[in-house]
């Protein structure tokens, strides 16, 4: 089994209008899609981790100063699609799974149950094993 | 009746027995009732009986006898009540256990088997073996394989409830020894690859496939392949104490503290690994129970027998034709005819191990023992990127740094 991480940003895909201004009925449609999602992917035994981050305006970027106390400024790129807005970490069989669980939520649909089609990024996780020249 | 507490007051003994009994009852119980996840809760209700009264009234005579009729008849009454609820009493046939003959099976191997049904992908098969017949708790397995215990314990009943139709007959045939002796070997490697660190209770899988792989051997003794298996098993973690140094860094084989090598298992796997290499039709895992054995025999480094590990790669890899085997034999060619003669056995893996990690590293080593350190540095360098390993990255990018020429 191997760990992959599903990245998405806050990119609306084919979607430009925000979540928030969504009709009411459009957004329960995406939720339970989302929530029916992560259920199938519990009930697999494949769903290690999800979690959504908070509004970039709530983040901060630190620097290390050599000579004064870390220099903080407020959250990186505000609005912008280049901000992560969440993940999910999840151990399957191969890469292909990875990439078919990354599709299923990137056909979550949006405003007139159409997919919104979301990049959605898979990054393989890193492992602590390690078994070089054993032989 | 025999007394269950030590001397200091803790049940030890008790829970060793109990530990050693689980997969015999549940194997019992399994193959009477033919419905694992009953049969289950039904055996870990008759522990819960015996661990509160054998203390008290000492252990049973024949505790396995016991344990199963306890577990049997909590399951007869849950069946009763089932069918009650169901009003399907004419199918109310219920089986007594059989009191003799229960004991004669080897109900441990049985659920063993039946764990490493075909119908089960090696990651189901591995996490079901460990509950239910190494009886570790769900929550140990899932700190194993570093996935969160709800995600463990969905997979072990996902993998019941596809055994509920399979069949409980003891399966010993070929194939499904074959797929028991991988999945052991699965179990091996996830701990014995682990380094320490964050996960150190991996290490204890090694520790759990040898014991397993111990009682299959009880009861196959003449099988080469377990006992090739077993040899191997023994002399590989015979070295885990010298693989990792203090940081959790890797130490390759050549480079490894041999004094910490497990003296114990090494004499243990090299009477086991001759045994096994005696006992025909040779397979993969006498062969590299005998590499093993080689290199666990060599004093220093530089005293490995290598032509004698040459040779036997070359059996191997015409029995495997495994691109894995061909890489290993490259290094035994280089270290028996030079680098050159190693380098020209990997020419023909670019295609089958393209993009592999290894053969990039294995490239730079044997270019480095050639004094070409600029090239070697180019390979370590690309191995580095492709390995999907932290600590073979760290080892891998270390060597690089090392061989760079100074500017």
């Amino acid at each position: 089994m191997t760990r992959f991480m599903l990245l998405v940003n806050m990119d609306g895909g084919n979607v430009d209008t925000p979540m928030l201004e969504w009709d009411k009925a459009d957004m329960e449609a995406h939720l339970k899609f989302l929530g029916d999602h992560l259920e199938r992917l519990r009930e697999s035994g494949e769903l290690v981790d999800v979690q959504g981050l908070t509004w970039p305006k709530h983040g901060k970027v630190v620097r290390a100063a050599s000579v004064s106390a870390p220099v903080l400024t407020d959250g990186p790129y505000a609005e912008s699609k280049e901000v992560l807005a969440g993940y999910q970490i999840v151990d399957v069989e191969s890469e292909e799974r990875a990439i078919e669980i990354a599709a299923e939520l990137s056909s979550a649909p949006g405003p007139g149950g159409v997919p919104i089609e979301q990049p959605i990024e898979v990054r393989r996780i890193m492992e602590s094993d390690g078994d070089l020249y054993d032989a | 009746m025999a007394t269950s507490t030590t001397p200091d007051g803790s049940d030890r003994p008790l829970e060793d027995l109990l530990r050693e009994l689980t997969p015999q009852v549940l194997g019992a119980v399994v193959r009477w009732s033919g419905d694992f996840a009953a049969a289950e809760d039904a055996v870990q209700e008759a522990l819960l009986a015996a661990a509160t009264t054998w203390p008290r009234d000492g252990v049973p005579d024949r505790p396995k006898a016991w344990l199963i009729q306890a577990a049997s008849r909590r399951l007869i009454d849950e069946v009763r009540q089932e069918l009650a609820r169901r009003r399907r009493e004419e199918r109310a046939a219920l089986r007594e256990v059989p009191a003799g003959e229960v004991e004669e099976y080897d109900d441990t191997l049985r659920l063993l088997f039946l764990c490493c049904h075909p119908s089960l992908t090696p990651a189901s098969a591995i996490a079901l073996t460990l509950r239910a017949v190494g009886g570790l708790t769900t929550a140990e397995i899932a700190t194993a394989y570093l996935v969160p215990e709800a995600t463990m314990a969905q997979r072990i009943s996902r993998a019941k409830q596809k055994l509920k139709d399979a069949s409980f007959e003891l399966d010993t045939g070929a194939d499904r020894l074959r797929n028991v002796l991988h999945v052991l070997y699965l179990i091996f490697n996830e701990g014995y690859t682990s380094t320490s660190g964050p996960e150190l209770h991996r290490g204890d899988l090694s520790t759990e496939a040898i014991r397993l792989t111990r009682a299959v051997h009880a009861q196959l003794p003449d099988d080469g392949q377990v006992t090739g298996l077993l040899a191997l098993m023994l002399l590989t973690d015979a070295r885990r104490p010298a693989r990792t140094g203090s940081a959790g860094e890797l130490v390759p084989l050549a480079e490894q503290d041999r004094s910490l090598w497990n003296q114990d298992y090494i004499t243990e796997g090299v009477a086991l690994a001759v045994k096994a290499f005696s006992t025909p039709p040779l397979g993969e895992y006498q062969l590299q129970a005998a590499i093993a054995a080689l290199h666990d025999e060599a004093k220093r480094a530089e005293a490995t027998d290598w032509p004698q590990i040459l040779a036997l790669y070359k059996l191997l890899e015409d029995l495997s034709g495994n691109p894995m085997v061909k890489l290993n034999r490259a290094i035994a060619a280089a270290m028996v005819e030079g680098p050159d003669a190693g380098l020209k056995l990997l020419e023909p893996l670019d295609e089958e191990l393209a993009g592999n990690h290894r053969l990039d590293a294995v490239r730079a080593h044997l270019f480095e023992m050639r004094g070409d350190n600029e090239t070697a540095v180019e390979h370590f360098r690309a191995a580095a990127r492709r390995t999907t390993s932290l600590p073979e990255r760290d080892y891998l990018s270390r060597k690089a740094a090392a061989l760079r020429p100074l500017r």
